[in-house]
């Protein structure tokens, strides 16, 4: 038998996504509903699922609030900054589209106008369950685009429209 | 001699699996413990392969080059204990790995980094002293640093000096990254200063780290092991006593101040090795 550290690899990133957290001017809504995952009752460590302070150490970045002007150059930064391979995750109606802030002077609008979004998640604010859902859909995507680049190395695949988790 | 460097590299080679299985083990206690179903036991493998396979973004190549040396430093230690070597030169080789774990982190002008860097050091400052008298307790009991000596003693150590098992009981915690004193960086999923002396290791170099932690871990419960050498089902339970009140007393407690660590651990690891000092000194 011979030992394949890519297959190793590619089974330690679908089993630990460290996540990291940003919020782009959120009521604190969604935010609340975030941190509510890492509490025992859905306790997200069974899927392998940390919370990390800084982005070069996570794998998923997820985003709540309205992208405005000030902010999406910190949004942009962040994202840079984390290491491929990485997914981001869009939370909340102020995340998908600016939500009720839409046509506000300073609003860009979605996470989607700065940054690649793999994952949407509605709601306002949305679930705790299915922002699990969203990471696990997340690495879904991950597994498929790892299959697709074990066929062709070297090239990343450029993130595809939005997937909405099951509510 | 063939006999010793075979067992050193056996030893090495089985380390880092009984790291990481203690690693995992410890995580799913612990969130049993807080109501948690908990990761897989696998995870901490899972966490190092991802984060082998991560693209390395080393901020300099001090960063890199520290990295390895801290892994190699801890290597060497697991390596020179099961070739059962002399207990200070592990003591010496167990430094290493600790120092460029610091200067690798200083060498980034980092705050959270900086701050865990100073705070590692603190720690490296209250527990060496206690790992050094106890050392030094054993071989006034036993009249050598030879672990090869202190593994054919007739009688448990642990009898003679349990307040210095203690002692070494505070040095474990500190060194396990354990509440009260995970100061300088939290282990799991804790966060202190971001992720104190280990915020600016990314990638590779921090899933070096990670191993060489698993390899502290085992060189640590190593030494504990030397206070219960006649027989191995007691080791074992000794061992196993040992981690469990690590664990708990990490699920008790809330993590407190570098000054608070300073004096407690220290004062309290003093007080209670100079006794036992005293006592073994009288019973001469």
């Amino acid at each position: 038998m011979k030992f394949d550290l890519q297959k190793w690899i590619n089974e330690g990133r679908l089993k630990s996504p460290w996540v990291v957290h940003f919020n782009c001017g959120s009521c604190n809504g969604c935010d609340i509903e975030i941190l509510d995952c890492l509490t025992p009752v859905h306790d997200v460590e069974r899927f392998g699922i940390i919370n990390v302070g800084n982005p070069k150490q996570a794998d998923v970045l997820l985003v709540s609030g309205t992208v405005n002007h000030r902010n999406k150059t910190a949004l942009k930064n962040i994202y840079d900054q984390m290491q491929h391979p990485k997914a981001v995750i869009a939370i909340g109606s102020c995340g998908l589209s600016g939500g009720i802030f839409y046509d506000a002077y300073n609003v860009v609008g979605g996470v989607d106008k700065v940054i690649p979004v793999d994952v949407y998640v509605p709601g306002c604010p949305p679930k705790p369950e299915q922002i699990i859902d969203a990471v696990l859909v997340a690495l879904g995507k991950l597994k498929a685009s790892l299959e697709k680049s074990d066929e062709a190395p070297g090239q990343e695949t450029a993130p595809a429209a939005g997937e909405q988790p099951a509510a | 001699m063939i006999v010793k460097l075979f067992f050193g590299i056996v030893g090495l080679a089985v380390a880092p699996f009984l790291g990481g299985l203690i690693a995992g083990l410890d995580r799913k206690i612990t969130a049993r413990m807080q109501s948690r179903f908990g990761p897989p036991v696998l995870q901490p493998f899972y966490d190092v392969f991802k984060l082998l396979g991560k693209t390395p973004s080393a901020v300099n190549a001090w960063l890199v080059l520290c990295s390895y040396l801290a892994l190699m430093g801890s290597a060497l230690a697991v390596f020179l204990f099961f070739y059962q070597a002399d207990l200070l030169l592990i003591f010496f080789v167990m430094t290493i790995s600790a120092v460029f774990q610091v200067m690798g982190a200083l060498s980034v002008n980092s705050p959270f980094s900086q701050v865990g860097a100073q705070r590692e050091l603190l720690q490296m400052l209250a527990y060496e002293p206690l790992i050094i008298i106890v050392f030094i307790g054993i071989a006034l009991k036993t009249g050598s640093f030879s672990i090869e000596v202190i593994y054919a003693q007739q009688a448990p150590l642990l009898y003679s000096m349990p307040l210095l098992f203690l002692t070494l009981g505070v040095a474990l915690t500190i060194k396990l990254r354990k509440s009260p004193f995970d100061i300088s960086a939290s282990h799991h999923g804790h966060q202190e200063i971001v992720r104190g002396v280990l915020t600016e290791y990314t990638g590779p170099q921090l899933a070096m780290l990670e191993v060489a932690h698993w390899l502290d871990v085992v060189l640590i419960l190593g030494l504990c092991s030397l206070f219960w050498a006649t027989s191995l089902l007691g080791m074992i339970v000794l061992l196993l006593v040992t981690y469990f009140l690590e664990i708990l007393v990490d699920n008790i407690s809330a993590r407190l101040t570098w000054q608070w660590m300073l004096e407690r651990a220290l004062a309290s690891g003093i007080i209670l090795s100079v006794v036992n000092l005293l006592w073994l000194y009288a019973l001469k």
